[in-house]
């Protein structure tokens, strides 16, 4: 019904169901942690029974604030039951109703939903060779054809389009591999899409996943104009960067792409973008990369834990997770400090719009991964996502016939929150949706599974980022 | 209330009847890539947060 938790210096109670904040005082903070067990009836309450109640949580908490009343204790509790009277504290969630009955839904959440976005993996080749790719052992050693031709973005193109129903805006996401190894038909693409769009209500939103190697005034002017949001590969100290991302036959890569994409940043001017780099074993001390990027003039910040297949040497385990929590606590702090001083910056684990957030639709369909979004080989075939891609059982389709694979349809289009008897009653299910489908598979074999090392180190993002929010 | 600050939060329960219009990004368009969560995507039929007063970037990502 509530998460409570002590970080930063504050006392944060979240309501999970109607995803309210409440800031507090130590006392009140007790007071709400042991209302639910103490009180005997159901709210609201009489005056009489709220009075008996707090006396019996006075003596309860007496210990710890002796100097607190039971008029102080009364006083928090008339505040507690006027805001579950508001539907902002302990309040139920129904929503596990709403979607056996059909109001959630509507063509999102748990059901054949209509496809918004398509991940192209324009090109299945590298001109780096990073020790943690996912790709590696995937499609890089496979014969299969390595740069998707015009003809198969087009159909692409048209597969969502004709399967998009209502969605008016469709993502395109052109990665890889290096997308830039395939560069003419990322831009003819954007062209036949425009073209689409004046023969459709649709419109195209696009995104470029690069290392960076291959950025050249073609690309950064075509970039700007044409994309929406541009994800530059880079894993922070020139040390732990090289060590990780190096150009084949050896070498790192720092040096050579940091220059291209502060160029692309500077003249994407108000354009997105998004620093994005993964931290392994090697460096768990994570938010000093982060600190580094952001020290080297770069606003918009993701750092992503690097997933690997098991006893991978730059994998995580359970040992590692008290210091990975604890970077994320520093990082907190540290941007807190910075904001204060105007030099702050975004992480984007730690991004959360209060006020603007996704509905609860939204959060119960989650990323889409399967139903909404799915990924494009350079040969056409489909996959759930592109961390999928590569493993046969869960070949989709492709983009002529569509989707064929209807069971694997049906299974990523029931799996959530509420299929998960863990996630149901998490605290943080309307924050990650379930999780990564992906990271449940490689982990557990099973996209139904729990990836338990993720969630712990989400839920760690998720209260610093709400800590954040709390003045 | 003396001891309890609520801050501004945008109603779940209330955007299960304002919700659901489907024209939000999918989230994996984003900067992750490798373990997504909803949350810190915007929806696009609401106003953004006021940047002066949260400290968040809403622009596009």
């Amino acid at each position: 019904m509530i998460h409570a938790y002590k970080l930063g210096g504050r006392n944060i109670i979240l309501d999970i169901a109607s995803g309210a904040v409440h800031s507090v005082d130590d006392a009140a903070y007790d007071v709400i942690c042991v209302y639910e067990d103490m009180r005997e009836h159901e709210p609201p309450a009489g005056s009489g029974e709220l009075k008996t109640l707090a006396k019996r949580i006075t003596r309860h908490i007496e210990k710890k604030h002796p100097k607190l009343s039971e008029q102080d204790v009364l006083m928090i509790l008339v505040d507690i039951e006027l805001l579950i009277s508001k539907g902002e504290l302990f309040t139920k969630d129904s929503f596990s109703d709403a979607l056996d009955g059909g109001k959630i839904g509507g063509g999102m959440a748990n059901s054949f939903a209509p496809i918004k976005a398509l991940c192209l993996n324009v090109a299945h080749t590298c001109n780096m060779s990073c020790a943690y790719c996912f790709a590696k052992g995937g499609f890089e050693n496979s014969t299969e054809q390595k740069l998707m031709p015009q003809e198969t973005a087009n159909k692409a193109l048209e597969f969502l389009v004709s399967n998009s129903g209502g969605r008016k805006t469709l993502d395109i996401d052109f990665f890889g591999g290096e997308p830039l190894l395939n560069w003419q038909v990322c831009k003819d693409t954007v062209a036949y899409a425009r073209r689409l769009e004046k023969e459709t209500d649709k419109k195209f939103r696009f995104t470029l996943t690069t290392n960076g190697l291959l950025i050249d005034d073609d690309v950064i002017s075509f970039a700007n104009r044409e994309f929406h949001n541009v994800v530059f590969s880079l894993d922070g100290r020139p040390d732990i960067h090289d060590k990780m991302r190096t150009v084949p036959g050896g070498g790192g890569s720092y040096g050579e792409i940091l220059p291209k994409i502060k160029k692309f940043v500077k003249e994407r001017r108000e354009k997105g973008y998004y620093i994005r780099g993964t931290f392994t074993k090697e460096n768990i001390d994570f938010s000093n990369d982060i600190l580094h990027i952001a020290d080297i003039g770069f606003g918009e910040i993701s750092l992503e834990p690097v997933v690997t297949k098991h006893k991978n040497p730059l994998g995580f385990t359970m040992d590692d997770l008290t210091g990975l929590l604890g970077e994320y606590d520093k990082l907190a702090l540290e941007m807190q400090r910075r904001k204060a001083i105007d030099k702050g910056f975004n992480f984007y684990h730690f991004m959360l719009d209060l006020t603007s957030g996704p509905c609860i639709h939204k959060r119960i369909a989650g990323c889409g991964v399967g139903t909404e979004y799915l990924a494009v080989t350079p040969n056409g075939e489909l996959y759930p996502c592109h961390q999928f891609i590569g493993d046969d059982k869960m070949k989709m389709g492709d983009v002529w016939q569509g989707v064929t694979n209807r069971k694997l349809l049906s299974e990523f289009a029931v799996c959530g929150i509420y299929s998960k008897e863990e996630c149901s009653c998490c605290w943080a299910r309307f924050y990650c949706s379930g999780g990564c489908a992906a990271n449940a598979y490689h982990d557990t074999g099973s996209i139904s599974g729990i990836y338990k090392f993720g969630c712990e180190l989400f839920k760690r993002r998720i209260e610093n980022a709400i800590m954040l929010q709390v003045p | 209330m003396q001891r309890i600050v609520t801050i501004k939060t945008r109603s779940l329960s209330k955007s299960l009847i304002d919700g659901g219009c489907g024209q939000c990004q999918t989230s994996c368009q984003s900067a992750c890539k490798t373990s997504c969560g909803v949350a810190n995507q915007r929806c696009e039929n609401t106003k953004p947060a006021d940047i002066s007063k949260t400290g968040l970037q809403t622009k596009a990502r």
